[in-house]
């Protein structure tokens, strides 16, 4: 039998997590993506107040760019579970002119998101946003704290953030703050695959090789597709390859791999020598990428 | 395997970060577009090495400064064990950050500049985990390289160093000293012939090797509620389960308990994770309780063995580190927030500032300025159920709050 009791203790600290978000809030929501993290979120939160169902909703803000088998998945979900869903869509938010499409060759809605989502907090009154991010994942996010303070203008004071002792957990906030909740904070991208393994959670199909239609560009693999900007020259080719990260399609590069299960996956995640994030075409803008982002209320 | 906590202390350029850059590159921790990074941007800089801090200094003003501001978390595992290491600037202003790192972790690494030895900041580094109570310390001698891997100097500092561990207060703490280069990777991860004078093993080698139920403080259980959970469905029309996390030591169903404040008495009926009974509920695990019989217990109450009970009371003294800007004094008004449960809390008294430094107490102070770490006494609104620190980590802590900024002000270790 394979040793997951690490697994295990960063479960019980997940699970203590959700409970204080659901005791200390009045309004909760879950940042639903779609993708392996937040998954794994909608598992231990059910964990945390069974045999009660999840008692707030899940939101997925929507770029319009999203990988089709994400979409599918996270309406399956949702309804086998029988959770709440509000969507909302970064298209809605451009066609009010409030953000613009960015153009040519490195164009994302990724960071567009950022408008869609402080108007929807703002829109349901949420207090606390519960997402997957984790803090081996990138430099910034090494600094964030498990619950994390953001203003009015949904930004992040990351000079002035509150000490976090113990297991103690301070959401005492005025009206119009809203906290960020990262209830995996100290989990690695190994832990949560050995976690999917071990709980056997479902995940879309394009986390497991498959054959698609790619291009190169910077060294990174990138999906043949209608939101995704592309050159003449960059020359379509098919390939065995699938998803370490799902984001949105124009800004998540895919890695060559044959593993087409769960246990391979594992496997070749622990003999990985690219972090997750490698695969990142937004934190390439940058050294500080996603700093800069998260003062401005990325998640 | 388990989750070992780290909390590093050193003193600006005693080579913190360049120690754990060199703890991640020498167990491949670093994968290759990280490690890129680090080359190409030590390049731009003009070194002729890699330099290291750049993998773990993750903010703007960190990298333009060269200095660490905030506590940063880095992980790595082996095949034996996953390890956190809470990485804790090591300025003067910043000991907040220092009791912050130090109080979610089991072991801490004290780093020394062999060219400087002892020096006033190590005294503060000691003092500050051996407050705290971390069990493990190894006290890393850096640097050995730049002082010819010299056996003297090491025995010089390591005399110095006990000099300080006779003033301690927690004597039970282990302490293990390795002369080490974390620029050159002599006895961090990898041994090194460079020094055959010393008989011990490598940091990592150390950290391997211990034992996490060892070095986990327990004591006797205490279940604070975080939440009671009522399914009202069909199926569990009458579930009261009350959820919370199990420190100190096991619980068990059957096993006769108080609710506090209340005192009520009452049965452990049964213990849930998910879905599942269990028998036994370990330390630290996130269970669901229910009892036999329906009595009033709700958010911030706790559940402890009928023939166990902590201190019930409405004043107590703690050692305090203060976190703010804002002066604490006699009068001042916070919240208490003891585990899950809160209160309103009066400063009754400031008895003394403690010089973290051992150099003793100064009692001429009635106030408290950001890092001062100090006894005062407090008087609650209503009663709080707490150990002494020294008994139990958990049950003997506690944050302030400023109920005017809401921010966690100060920290807080029970006496008595």
């Amino acid at each position: 039998m394979k040793d997951t009791s690490h697994v295990n203790a960063l479960e019980n600290e997940a699970i203590y997590i959700f409970r204080e978000v659901a005791a200390q809030f009045e309004k909760p929501v879950l940042l639903f993506s779609g993708g392996k993290d937040s998954i794994t979120l909608v598992r231990l939160a059910q964990k945390a107040f069974w045999p009660a169902k999840i008692p707030f909703p899940l939101m997925h803000i929507d770029t319009g760019h999203n990988f089709p088998e994400t979409i599918e998945f996270r309406d399956r979900l949702v309804k086998e579970l029988g959770l709440e869903l509000i969507v909302r869509n970064v298209q809605d938010s451009i066609d009010q002119g409030k953000v613009k499409e960015e153009t040519g060759r490195y164009s994302s809605r990724n960071s567009l998101q950022t408008t869609t989502l402080l108007d929807a907090i703002e829109e349901f009154k949420f207090d606390a946003c519960i997402g997957g991010a984790r803090r081996d994942e990138e430099k910034a996010r090494a600094k964030e704290r498990i619950f994390s303070v953001r203003d009015d203008f949904g930004q992040w004071d990351e000079k002035n953030q509150r000490p976090e002792l113990f297991d103690m957990l301070n959401g005492q906030i005025e009206l119009g703050q809203n906290v960020r909740v990262f209830p995996i904070s100290n989990w690695t991208e190994l832990d949560v695959w050995s976690y999917i393994e071990k709980e056997e959670i479902e995940i879309p199909s394009i986390y497991f090789a498959h054959k698609r239609k790619i291009f190169l560009r910077d060294g990174l693999i990138w999906s043949h597709s209608d939101y995704v900007y592309q050159e003449e020259d960059e020359e379509v080719i098919e390939r065995m390859v699938r998803f370490r990260t799902v984001g949105d399609m124009s800004c998540t590069a895919a890695v060559f791999s044959e593993a087409s299960d769960i246990s391979s996956v594992v496997q070749e995640i622990r003999d990985s020598t690219i972090s997750e994030r490698g695969a990142r075409i937004d934190d390439k803008r940058s050294e500080a990428a996603m700093e800069k982002r998260k003062q401005q209320g990325y998640f | 395997m388990e989750v070992l906590k780290i909390a590093t202390a050193g003193s600006v350029d005693d080579g913190k970060s360049t120690l754990i850059g060199r703890i991640l590159y020498d167990t491949k921790s670093l994968t290759t577009d990280k490690l890129e990074a680090i080359e190409k941007t030590s390049k731009q800089k003009g070194y002729d090495y890699l330099d290291f801090s750049l993998a773990t200094d993750g903010l703007v003003a960190e990298r333009e400064q060269g200095i660490t501001i905030d506590v940063a978390h880095i992980y790595f595992s082996t095949a034996k064990k996953s390890y956190i290491i809470a990485d804790t600037p090591g300025h003067v202003e910043y000991t907040r950050n220092m009791v912050t790192g130090a109080s979610t972790s089991q072991a801490a690494i004290i780093l020394i500049d062999a060219r400087k030895g002892v020096i006033e900041q190590t005294n503060r580094h000691f003092f500050i985990n051996n407050l705290l109570r971390v069990k493990e310390v190894v006290v890393a001698i850096n640097k050995m390289d730049l002082v010819d891997y010299s056996e003297e100097t090491y025995n010089a500092i390591k005399a110095d160093f006990e000099e300080l561990m006779s003033k301690r207060d927690y004597e039970n703490q282990n302490i293990t000293f390795i002369p080490v280069s974390a620029l050159k990777g002599d006895n961090v991860v990898n041994t090194t012939d460079k020094m055959p004078w010393y008989k011990g093993g490598t940091i990592l080698e150390h950290l391997e090797a211990l034992d996490l139920a060892a070095v986990s403080n327990a004591g006797t259980p205490r279940f604070p509620v975080q939440y009671v959970i009522r399914p009202k469905t069909d199926e569990f029309h009458d579930f009261r389960g009350f959820a919370g996390k199990v420190y100190g030591g096991e619980l068990s169903v059957g096993d006769a308990v108080v609710a506090l404040p209340s005192q009520t008495k009452s049965k452990i009926k049964d213990i849930y994770f998910n879905d599942k009974k269990f028998q036994t509920a370990s330390r630290r695990s996130s269970v669901t309780i229910t009892l036999e019989d329906e009595i009033n217990v709700s958010r911030g109450d706790m559940l402890v063995k009928a023939d166990d009970l902590p201190t019930i009371d409405k004043q107590f003294t703690a050692t305090i580190s203060w976190m703010d800007s804002q002066k604490l004094a006699a009068g001042n008004k916070y919240v208490i927030q003891h585990g899950v449960n809160k209160v309103l809390a009066k400063v009754d008294c400031v008895h003394h500032r403690i010089n973290p430094d051992y150099s003793g107490i100064d009692e001429s102070i009635d106030a408290l300025g950001m890092n001062d770490i100090a006894k005062v006494t407090f008087k609650l609104n209503k009663p709080i159920f707490f150990d002494a620190f020294k008994n139990h980590r958990t049950n003997g802590s506690f944050i302030l709050i400023d109920s005017q900024s809401n921010n966690t002000v100060g920290a807080g270790f029970i006496q008595e």
